[in-house]
């Protein structure tokens, strides 16, 4: 193990990142937003052949229109492309995150019409005429945060916080369904979504004080 | 890093709009077809590159599949219609709640927000051999890795094992056999409908399938009747977690009791064979028995006659002696 500790140059790394203008999440973003094509060229590149059928990949790709977060978007889509994809890679909505890929742990959980789904196991093109909500759309168009995140920042629910976006948009849309759930009830309701820092009792106090603010809304 | 590798392989997707265009749709692409309802065992397959289906029709646009229609004849469940939506619905808790009460233990909430009752009664199984793209008896090849004395096989089968052990893995099936539900299937030729139980079928018929449907077939519609509205209804499931997972065992059963003895029951369990059981010798031998400790004693006993444990199912057997037992006389009231 010793030989992959390197406490010098971790701090050199940590140091340099520092004194860049550019973060490497604004640069990502940049990239996706900035470039469909360079971001659509490099998972070109690096798909894997389609079988039994000439041309690349993304020869399937048909110009849709998805309402996300209350806005339409209009985006190129592969008839095998997962939602979590469009949403990650086309339309540089990271804040979905894809985690296993395989329904299993929930991090890329979204509301369709309100109802929490797993991204990566919806096809895109069979969401088309409805309404998506990612972590995104729950702010007010002035920045105010949704009652549920204000209740995961009030509470600090989370330690690493990768699986947050995902618990989030299962309890706002089980709140949609329950607004005065138990404990016991927000639990079952978030019980799609996995959290590997075992953060559950923190991350039940964020939501439940997440409902409380919901219902003052 | 799942970013690259969760694009799969291309197909051809059709997006019917009616059953009529469906149908039409299976019957042009045959075997080639594959069906996809909710999507959530399709996407297994398709991610991990084990089934490469050319054309894949979608389902979810098709409105007259969705929705659950109440009548003086029982219940008639669209295919499509999603497992909340049947865990949610009125009528179904308060005369038929062995389903509802099975429909609200499948998997995780997102997966029954999305996955459909016609999907998860025609979800293939889950050993694990088998869907890590294993060569075996059910993937066309000539070996089972699961009956083997290193295979692993906790969750696998008891009953009805012919060269392939693995289980059905529904929840809903058990408690559709136990309320003698009708499954209609169309294809081009017509529509037809079989009992709940005549829809499975065990390696011995057919060891690459767990159902009937054939090419071009597509289940449309479950129909409860209203025979056993309003029984005496159990539904249990066992599993190692309280989310995701699928049954290590469930049973189900539908009971009238009459002046303290049992007038009619119709009984069921999943996985502990490769198609969902009807306890037919459970049925005859507490029909007219008291609903009491010695009958539930008696059916656990009979219901286990003639298992056969795996390396490391052993378990099982108990486990559904005791089920059934509960089934019969009712659980002991919790601590």
């Amino acid at each position: 193990m010793a030989e992959w500790e390197d406490p010098q140059g971790a701090a050199n790394s940590r140091d340099s990142a520092q004194s860049k203008t550019i973060t490497r999440r604004r640069f990502i973003l940049g990239v996706i937003a900035g470039g469909a094509a360079v971001s659509a060229a490099s998972y070109r590149f690096l798909a894997p052949p389609s079988h039994g059928r000439s041309g690349s990949s993304g020869a399937g790709e048909r110009l849709i229109t998805l309402m996300v977060n209350g806005k339409p978007r209009h985006v190129d889509v592969m008839k095998q492309e997962t939602l979590a994809f469009t949403l990650r890679y086309k339309l540089g909505l990271t804040g979905t995150k894809l985690g296993c890929d395989r329904a299993e742990c929930g991090s890329c959980t979204v509301l369709i019409d309100d109802v929490p789904s797993y991204s990566c196991s919806v096809l895109t093109h069979t969401v088309r005429g409805r309404n998506v909500t990612t972590i995104e759309g729950l702010a007010a168009p002035d920045g105010t945060l949704h009652p549920v995140q204000k209740g995961v920042v009030d509470e600090q629910g989370f330690q690493c916080a990768f699986c947050m976006p995902g618990f989030i948009m299962s309890a706002v849309g089980y709140l949609k369904k329950n607004p005065n759930p138990t404990r016991a009830e927000m639990a079952q309701g978030v019980s799609g979504n996995l959290c590997r820092c075992q953060d559950y009792t923190k991350i039940l106090d964020a939501l439940m004080r997440g409902a409380e603010y919901t219902r003052r809304a | 890093m799942a970013v690259f590798r969760d694009v799969m392989p291309a197909f051809d997707l059709l997006q019917p709009d009616s059953v009529a265009e469906a149908t039409r749709l299976l019957d042009q692409n045959g075997a080639g077809a594959w069906i996809m309802a909710g999507g959530l065992d399709s996407f297994d397959w398709l991610k991990d590159r084990i089934k490469k289906p050319q054309v894949l029709v979608d389902l979810s646009g098709i409105g007259e599949l969705k929705g659950i229609r109440v009548s003086s004849d029982g219940v008639e469940i669209g295919a499509m219609t999603t497992l909340t939506e049947i865990a949610d619905h009125p009528a179904i808790q308060k005369n038929y709640s062995v389903l509802s009460d099975a429909v609200s233990v499948v998997a995780s909430p997102q997966i029954r927000n999305q996955g459909t009752l016609g999907g998860n009664v025609s979800q293939d199984t889950r050993c694990w051999y088998y869907r890590g793209g294993w060569p075996c008896y059910r993937a066309g090849g000539n070996i089972c890795y699961a009956d083997t004395p290193v295979g692993r096989n906790r969750e696998h089968a008891i009953f009805g094992a012919d060269r392939c052990v693995a289980v059905h893995p529904s929840d809903s099936a058990p408690a559709l056999i136990a309320l003698d539900a009708k499954f209609v299937i169309r294809s081009a030729k017509g529509e037809r409908t079989v009992d709940a139980e005549d829809y499975f079928i065990g390696p011995d018929v057919d060891i690459t399938r767990l159902n009937i449907l054939g090419p071009g077939d597509l289940l449309t519609a479950i129909r409860i009747p209203a025979a056993w509205s309003g029984a005496k209804f159990y539904f249990e499931k066992i599993r190692d977690r309280n989310v995701w997972d699928f049954p290590l065992m469930n049973v189900a059963s539908a009971m009238e009791v009459n002046g303290g003895s049992i007038s009619r029951i119709r009984i069921a369990a999943s996985a502990v064979a490769p198609r969902p059981m009807r306890l037919r010798n459970v049925e005859d031998a507490v029909t007219g028995k008291p609903a009491n400790a010695s009958t539930g004693e008696m059916a656990g006993n009979l219901a286990v006659q003639g298992a056969v444990p795996l390396q490391f199912n052993g378990y099982k057997i108990p486990l559904m002696r005791n089920l059934v037992k509960r089934a019969i006389a009712g659980a002991p009231e919790a601590a």
